[in-house]
């Protein structure tokens, strides 16, 4: 294959990572933003929709498709409700403390993907793709379903995007975001507006993990990964920037499908950790981050 | 309750009695007694760290009380979570304004309507309070000047039509000309019914509005007197805050 093609085809599987990953880092960015809380246990709420991603097709059967639309919005809704739980019961008991839920939010951690290996099991299992259609490039054939993933991800970032800016909901978080006291002055029920961002915060995860695990398979370790690049994401994007989250996560896609293929996936990385510790260095708040509030 | 209590009570906007206060271990309000009757402006007056934004914000159910009663027109609100106060009828202009700073001054509005359920008239009227506002809402509050800020803090929380207001030193860091808009807005808050407890530091802005001057002193209520006795004898003032 030319250089050409080559770069084309190793863009487009950044893209299907960075669409991937750009839901996972918004979660995480919108539940620092919003409530300052480090979620050590996001990636767990990725692998949850993963792992409840297989329970269910494999519980429905039939054609692919049905049992995989089951969970695109069946295991979304059961990680939230967890995570609202595990808000409920740990993270306001902490006060949001940003130490202690740090801590707290480790030992979910553990406790998720323990309770995973317990009742799921050790083996990476796959879930079959909705459908099988391959686009015929002149170079090369590409996976249809690739695609539709990177364009439901585009979808779903718009839909959070006018979602927060243009209704009273988005008003609601933001405000609780610059400043909870005064939100508060204002009628808001703080209490309530974190429990509901941390439950959106963990269903984004979960939604990019049942759009990815057709690709790449069920396993309870598998929360590591996306929880260290969505760390990535967030840091060179900004803590709570919507648009910063997006570009860092296309950045880091592409630059991880691109330097994978042409040379190696531990370059990859190498770079990515680099372009972290010079934003850490240059711009601790990130590229599209406010410097303070 | 004897016909002098229930006439009291019935002019009565807000009554603090016996508040306790606590910043963690430290107690900033000790047994503080306030009283602020309807459609007067009571102006908490004393020096830095008297505990005037600490009454303020334990109105508001920002800072929670370990013991004593504040009654809005007779309604318990010790006990309210903070934000159910605001829906009661309080309203807050923090000190240093508080806006949402990278919202637009039409959002900022917005939250303060939302509060209490308000629509379109009552954006109306406080965008007729503060006409220069109406030509700002698409601007990002941040940008706005320091008296246009304190105007649209004022904007967001008479949103909620409220019946008591607090204002927490809204002349703070503003030009003499804002100062007089903010002095003027006030007297005509209280003409139209609204009671208001304001936290000031400045001598003249306490005598030009005030009806009512509680001096506080740590954590207390030293004494209320009527305006117009501290005009004929402001001694208070100097006993208390050390100048006038």
């Amino acid at each position: 294959m030319h250089f050409g093609p080559h770069l084309l085809l190793a863009a487009l599987e950044g893209l299907v990572t960075s669409a991937v990953l750009a839901l996972t880092a918004l979660g995480l960015s919108l539940v620092f933003g919003v409530m300052r809380v480090v979620n050590v246990a996001h990636g767990e709420f990725f692998m949850l929709g993963a792992v409840l991603a297989w329970a269910i097709t494999t519980a429905i059967g039939g054609h692919p498709a049905l049992g995989f639309l089951a969970a695109l919005v069946i295991a979304p809704l059961i990680v939230g409700a967890i995570a609202l739980v595990a808000e409920r019961l740990v993270l306001r008991r902490l006060n949001y403390n940003p130490e202690a839920t740090i801590v707290a939010t480790i030992g979910m951690l553990y406790i998720i993907q323990q309770l995973a290996l317990t009742f799921y099991g050790p083996e990476a299992r796959p879930v079959e793709p909705p459908f099988s259609y391959r686009i015929l490039l002149p170079w090369f054939g590409y996976s249809g379903y690739k695609l539709s993933v990177i364009a439901t991800s585009a979808l779903l970032l718009i839909a959070t995007w006018l979602v927060l800016t243009h209704t009273r909901i988005g008003l609601v978080m933001r405000a609780t975001q610059y400043d909870s006291e005064t939100a508060q002055a204002f009628g808001i029920p703080v209490g309530r507006v974190y429990g509901g961002v941390f439950a959106l915060g963990a269903m984004l995860a979960a939604i990019a993990a049942v759009l990815i695990v057709p690709i790449s398979q069920a396993h309870y370790l598998m929360g590591q990964d996306p929880l260290l690049l969505s760390f990535i994401v967030v840091i060179i994007g900004g803590l709570g920037s919507l648009r910063g989250t997006v570009v860092a996560a296309v950045l880091i896609g592409l630059s991880d499908g691109i330097i994978s293929m042409f040379f190696s996936p531990t370059l990859a990385k190498i770079i990515a950790t680099l372009l972290v510790a010079m934003v850490l260095v240059f711009r601790p708040q990130g590229l599209f981050g406010t410097a303070s509030r | 309750m004897t016909e002098t209590n229930k006439a009291e009570a019935t002019s009565q906007a807000l009554t603090i009695s016996g508040l306790d206060c606590f910043y963690g271990e430290v107690q900033v309000l000790y047994g503080l007694d306030l009283v602020l009757n309807k459609g007067e402006v009571l102006c908490l007056f004393g020096r830095n760290g008297a505990g005037k934004t600490t009454t303020l914000k334990a109105i508001m159910g920002l800072v929670p009380s370990s013991a004593g009663s504040i009654k809005l027109a007779g309604q318990e609100l010790t006990g309210l979570p903070a934000h159910e106060v605001p829906k009661a009828g309080v309203a807050y202009v923090p000190q240093g304004r508080r806006l949402f700073a990278e919202m637009t001054v039409a959002e900022n509005i917005e939250i303060g309507l939302m509060a209490r359920g308000k629509g379109k008239a009552a954006r109306e009227n406080v965008l007729d309070l503060f006409p220069l506002l109406r030509q700002r809402l698409r601007q990002r509050s941040g940008t706005l000047s320091g008296g246009e800020q304190q105007m649209l803090a004022m904007a967001r929380a008479l949103c909620l039509e409220p019946q008591v207001l607090l204002l927490d030193e809204p002349t703070e860091g503003l030009m003499p000309s804002m100062i007089a808009k903010i002095r003027e807005t006030v007297s005509k808050l209280r003409d139209m019914g609204v009671s208001t407890i304001l936290v000031e530091q400045r001598v003249d802005a306490v005598l030009s509005v005030a009806d009512h001057v509680a001096f506080i002193e740590n954590g207390r209520n030293r004494e209320t007197v009527d305006v117009e006795e501290l005009r004929a004898d402001p001694s208070a003032v100097r006993r208390y805050v050390g100048v006038g």
